[in-house]
């Protein structure tokens, strides 16, 4: 179990233990938290799963594959440090991890 | 008003063979869908890519497994209501009422949603000051070009739709092509013609900006972009496209008294029947214990609602199940000869 921050736009905060092997949107998901759809059930096929994660993470989060970056431009206001929640796997190294929601998914 | 044994709502992989399923046992159907194609996410989201799960097939695209579709409903004189979206559900008496935004009326004792995670939308501009030149001067798709000449177009976005139109509009207009980062991911044939294009002075690309602000009192007149690194540029402006992909959205399904589950329907796994009679979701909108969100689940569920339609729209007729290798009748329906 690893614990995930999840922000919502409004700053509300849920600080949840997700499975280690589980995606951040998954985690999401399956605990109810407003502001993370995935709509497509984590295929990299539709930007509902957008999150932005401040920059000292980067390095920790495995790399993009080259299709997420599409489905980004697809994504409501996507920023420099946007990340499809799908994406990124949970595992001890992101123990604490911050991640923030944008105002909306679609 | 047309009246048909069943409507079926979404013309992805789901709606598709369910109406084979439905032809197959000698009822007739109508399939609409907000798209103006069939294929549904299939051929929205990843025409090109690789599907390995379907059964007997090792490796298809979303594409292919369209085309076989609707190859397989050839025998078939089926209506498409392409572009047109369901907005109204209502009963009347055994049947139900089903009104598109197009004004297109269909009575039926049986709907089958089919609609995936609902109607796919263009995605719009963030930025709500867009709203009120939406449809004037700022566009998600392009019905009339014909408006742009001479004039000029700021477009938005870094792929195929975008690449394809700042080529086509650079002929008659005034193109600056504005995307949020420096790749774009549209075809390499059509991004070397726009970078040909930037050459001779037709294009002007400006790479990680994004829209700021639009300015203009009833007809726009100018817009700022911002860039990575916060700096401004105003651009002047009488067209703003923006082509983001399509997102999906529930619309009208929410408003019909199902049982929504999220962004679900929830059914029987019998007739895939929702809680109100006569109509049944299938595919991936529907919801059910031990649901699983793959083409071949929405292939089981339309193949058993087929049937359940059979008894609502063939009330003195008892249905009787048979094989397509050995029925009479299905060979007929299927116009193949007999043995």
């Amino acid at each position: 179990m690893t614990k995930i921050i999840y922000v919502e736009h409004n700053g509300n905060s849920h600080s949840v233990d997700v499975e280690n092997g589980l995606s951040v949107m998954e985690g999401a998901v399956q605990n109810n938290i407003p502001g993370i759809d995935g709509d497509c059930g984590g295929g990299m096929s539709c930007a509902t799963c957008h999150v932005y994660v401040k920059e000292e993470w980067f390095d920790k989060l495995e790399k993009k594959l080259d299709g997420e970056e599409d489905m980004l431009d697809q994504a409501y206001e996507p920023k420099k440090n946007s990340r499809l929640s799908c994406q990124l796997t949970v595992s001890d190294e992101l123990e604490g991890l911050i991640v923030n929601m944008p105002e909306k998914q679609v | 008003m047309i009246k048909t044994d069943a409507l079926i709502i979404g013309a992805g992989p789901t709606g598709l063979f369910t109406a084979h399923q439905l032809k197959i046992i000698g009822l007739n159907c109508e399939i609409v869908d907000n798209l103006d194609r069939a294929g549904g996410q299939c051929i929205e989201l990843y025409p090109d890519k690789p599907i390995y799960d379907i059964p007997a097939i090792p490796e298809c695209t979303g594409e292919e497994l369209t085309k076989n579709l609707l190859d397989q409903l050839k025998p078939f004189n089926i209506s498409f209501h392409l572009g047109e979206r369901v907005d109204e559900l209502k009963k009347n008496e055994t049947n139900w009422e089903v009104k598109t935004n197009r004004g297109k009326t269909f009575q039926t004792p049986n709907v089958i949603i089919a609609g995936g995670v609902g109607s796919f939308e263009p995605r719009k501009f963030s930025l709500k000051e867009c709203e009120k030149f939406e449809d004037k001067t700022i566009f998600y798709s392009i019905k009339n070009k014909k408006i742009f000449e001479g004039k000029t177009v700021s477009i938005f976005g870094g792929g195929d739709s975008a690449l394809d139109w700042a080529v086509e509009l650079a002929k008659n207009s005034k193109v600056n092509l504005i995307h949020r980062r420096d790749e774009f991911r549209g075809a390499q044939a059509t991004l070397d013609k726009v970078h040909e294009l930037k050459k001779s002075g037709k294009i002007e690309l400006f790479t990680k900006y994004q829209l700021k602000t639009v300015k203009g009192n009833g007809n726009l007149e100018s817009i700022d972009i911002e860039h990575e690194n916060k700096e401004i540029k105003k651009l002047e402006t009488d067209y703003v496209l923006g082509f983001f992909g399509l997102i999906m959205q529930l619309g009208p399904i929410a408003n019909w008294g199902l049982n929504l589950n999220k962004k679900t329907v929830d059914v029987d796994t019998e007739k895939f029947e929702t809680n109100q009679k006569g109509i049944y979701a299938i595919g991936d909108i529907c919801n059910y214990p031990g649901k699983l969100k793959l083409i071949l689940s929405g292939f089981h569920e339309g193949a058993l609602a087929a049937r359940a339609c059979f008894k609502l729209a063939r009330p003195n007729e008892k249905y009787r199940f048979e094989f397509t290798t050995s029925s009479k009748k299905i060979k007929e329906r299927l116009g193949v000869k007999g043995d």
